[in-house]
């Protein structure tokens, strides 16, 4: 199982990356998807993700390694996008192909709890007045991604 | 040895990397973010509260105990927040 690893500033195709992971074969029996959306909070106008290029795509696929050596996984995809973001549009995708559901279920949360603590991405938020914050990371993330053990 | 800042660490230092040449005595991540804090206000003002710092030695995240050696390339960023 190779995984998929892509940081790009264009947007994602969910319905092509899904179908991806069974073209051509039969033995996949599921597969599970996470896309995580910008929200609008506090009159939020964009987030700015930024990332440290080489180190990012070795963290998540390291990530998406232990993922694979824990499910017995047919294929993952993983996509994270940089750059400018405005609310409603996708940041990230995460596909978990397996033959049965709790595999595909379990490697899809497990993949999305790590990326928030375990990649290198940081968010700025934009606001409409000009002000600008980078977002905290939370130790509830923290807790969940930990929780796998 | 490559210091690279990302996030507020860069906006703070003014520099998204530098090339430094520390005294042999700074021998880990923790030494080298004492000895980088003196460079400029800049930098002070980065590494003012090293709780709030994570460190990465040749893209491996690692703690303030790591060694560092000339040749590495060590980033200081905030915790991450992706996903």
């Amino acid at each position: 199982m190779t995984p998929t690893v892509r940081v790009q500033e264009a947007g994602f195709d969910l319905a092509a990356e899904t179908a991806a992971l069974s073209a051509g074969r039969t033995d996949v029996g599921g597969i599970a998807s996470f896309v995580g959306l910008c929200r609008a909070d506090d009159g939020l106008e964009a987030l700015v993700l930024e990332h440290y290029p080489g180190m990012t795509e070795r963290a998540i696929a390291g990530i998406a390694a232990q993922a694979a050596s824990r499910w017995p996984l047919t294929g993952c995809t993983v996509v994270h996008r940089i750059g400018r973001i405005q609310p409603g549009e996708a940041i990230v995708l995460v596909l978990a192909a397996s033959r049965h559901r709790m595999a595909a279920l379990e490697a899809c949360a497990f993949l999305i709890d790590w990326l928030k603590t375990g990649a290198p991405f940081w968010k700025r938020e934009e606001f409409a007045d000009g002000a600008g914050r980078w977002v905290e990371a939370r130790a509830e993330d923290e807790a969940r991604a930990k929780g796998w053990g | 040895m490559r210091v690279l800042y990302f996030a507020w660490l860069r906006q703070r230092t003014g520099a998204g990397e530098e090339e430094v040449s520390p005294p042999a005595e700074v021998a880990d991540v923790g030494g080298l973010m004492r000895w980088l804090a003196a460079r400029s206000p800049g930098h002070a003002a980065a590494f003012a509260d090293p709780a709030q710092v994570r460190a990465a030695v040749n893209q491996e995240f690692c703690g303030p105990e790591h060694p560092v050696a000339p040749g590495d390339e060590v980033a200081f960023f905030p915790p991450v927040t992706g996903g």
